[in-house]
């Protein structure tokens, strides 16, 4: 690599300054998790603070140290690395000990992007990658979920303190979240308490409006492809209605099936990953499509309590083919001559 | 330098040439035994058994086999070789036998076994072949180690069944299962490929820097 010459810069040929960068999308990204972000800390304390900035340490060494030599801060300063972890992080449960959410953002960059060949290259989403090693490696302390600390701000969950490499102590002081509570006690919680996050769970999943009120933002500034949330959302809510009226009490109702869980994290911040979803506007349609069959499917007939990661990473693999058979027309071909 | 040409077939499996991080070869027992360091090395310890066995018999009687119905000759005399690594592991090692399971019949179908038959035991002399196998042989019971240790000592917090790290040690579940193999061993193939662009790097750094002295 040779050295670059400040003096002289060469562009190609798009040379209208357009307003939408990548660090632009990407802050975008961060500013609509902040609403979501600020819940987190107020449900859970200090420890949510605590695991996110693990993550995010974690996702940012990984970026940094597999860098080029010579780009090394060039690929730090589109904040990239920082939404992963912080995505990465909300998909937590809070009392995670802060080693294993340093090596799951760790792992979500090397394994998920890097490895890949940089941002735009990777298949499957960094963020959840990253959550599906935790919890393929860790799965007892990544399904010990803790209840809200009741707005004590400084008290630290005891797990989080774990040293690397050692067990987290449990403490006895663990809660189900509602999708457990449905799932294995038949327990049913309330739709309010889903919607305003009283519950307990992962980070950034428990608060379902705030997450919507992102997702409006971050649509108004055009910085997702509606199409992949509003199908998602649309096919659980259909899937879950039409299996609701076989059987009411045995199954969730739409409305639980869309508050609970990562769904909304996941359908607005993580599905509509420009680089690992379709780029066509059917694709999106049946990228979407897809994603809101196996949540419902692995949630209501599978053996865990939640599937939107899953749903989310089979989807990511079928991209490519989607994108293929999704191509439009090029104008003037592939009509039969008259 | 004078070269010692059985020294060279010897060295060049454990490092040059080395079987599964250079050639990939032998993928099968690698990624589905090595979840232990014992069971890799009784693994280990069959495969060498059986290719160096088998490169001596075929090199011995290379010229006796006929080229059309070389490969089954190979097969016969692999099978025989692992029939008796099969149950030397069943009188010895009752234990390991029975974790390694179907997996010693199946160095019948390693094609590193049947791979240095075809391309080397059966076109040099014994000597050659014997010190080819031992090296290769080597390189996949090195391979096959440290791959097992490094999925024992994350995945159990152990190594040959020696706890390292107190009780307190969280294991790393999927280094036990099966993609723990495939993470560890493209993590240390990605390390193997990397270290030798560096050194080809270097070496052409070096012979630049000749080319401009003279």
């Amino acid at each position: 690599m040779k050295k670059r010459d400040p003096d002289l810069l060469l562009f190609h040929a798009p040379l209208l300054r357009q307003g939408m960068t990548t660090p632009s999308a990407m802050r975008d990204v961060l500013y609509a998790l902040a609403p979501a972000t600020g819940a987190s800390l107020w449900f859970f304390g200090i420890s949510a603070a605590l695991v996110l900035g693990s993550c995010i340490a974690g996702a940012v060494l990984a970026e940094w140290l597999f860098a080029n030599k010579e780009t090394r801060g060039e690929s730090l300063r589109d904040a990239s690395g920082v939404l992963t972890g912080l995505l990465l992080g909300l998909t937590l449960p809070p009392g995670l000990p802060l080693w294993m959410a340093f090596l799951g953002g760790f792992v979500g960059i090397a394994l998920g992007k890097v490895i890949w060949g940089g941002l735009g290259h990777n298949l499957f989403n960094p963020a959840l990658l990253g959550r599906a090693f935790l919890l393929a490696t860790f799965p007892i302390a990544m399904t010990t979920w803790v209840p809200s600390t009741g707005g004590e701000f400084f008290a630290i969950y005891p797990g989080n303190l774990a040293l690397p490499f050692m067990q987290a102590q449990l403490d006895g002081m663990s809660a189900a979240t509602p999708l457990g509570l449905l799932k294995f006690e038949q327990v049913v919680t309330p739709l309010s308490d889903l919607a305003f996050g009283k519950t307990s769970g992962s980070l950034g999943e428990t608060s379902g409006l705030l997450l919507l009120l992102g997702g409006i933002y971050l649509w108004l500034r055009r910085d997702l492809d509606w199409r992949i949330p509003v199908s998602i959302l649309l096919t659980v809510i259909v899937f879950s209605a039409c299996l609701g009226l076989f059987d009411a009490e045995r199954f969730p109702t739409p409305l639980f099936s869309v508050f609970s869980g990562g769904l909304l994290l996941g359908a607005i911040y993580m599905a509509t990953d420009p680089v690992t979803s379709p780029v066509t506007p059917r694709g999106a349609w049946i990228f979407g499509i897809g994603v809101g069959v196996l949540v419902i499917l692995i949630r209501v007939f599978g053996g865990l309590p939640e599937g939107v990661m899953y749903a989310i990473l089979l989807m990511n693999a079928a991209t490519p083919l989607i994108d293929r058979y999704t191509q439009p027309r090029v104008f003037g071909r592939g009509v039969e001559s008259q | 330098m004078k070269k010692n040409p059985s020294r060279e077939e010897l060295l060049k499996g454990i490092w040059r040439d080395n079987p599964v991080f250079v050639q990939v070869l032998g993928m099968c027992p690698m990624l589905a035994v090595t979840n232990s360091a014992i069971n890799a090395v009784a693994m280990g310890m069959a495969t060498f058994f059986v290719l160096v066995g088998s490169s001596f018999l075929v090199s011995t009687f290379r010229h006796l086999i006929p080229k059309q119905v070389r490969i089954s000759c190979f097969i016969i005399i692999i099978a025989t070789f692992v029939t008796i690594a099969d149950y030397t592991l069943l009188a010895l090692v009752p234990g390991v036998h029975k974790e390694l399971g179907a997996f010693i019949p199946l160095i019948v179908a390693n094609c590193l076994i049947l791979g240095r038959q075809e391309a080397f035991a059966s076109r040099y002399p014994t000597k050659l072949a014997v010190m080819d196998a031992i090296g290769m042989a080597s390189g996949f019971v090195l391979a096959l180690l440290s791959l097992g240790s490094v999925r024992e000592i994350l995945g159990d917090g152990a190594l040959f069944g020696i706890k390292l790290f107190g009780e307190n040690f969280e294991p790393w579940v999927i280094m036990i299962l099966p993609p723990g193999g495939f993470l560890t061993l493209g993590v240390i193939l990605l390390f193997f490929n990397w270290f030798k662009s560096k050194k080809d790097e270097f070496l052409e750094e070096v012979a630049a820097a000749q080319r401009s002295e003279s």
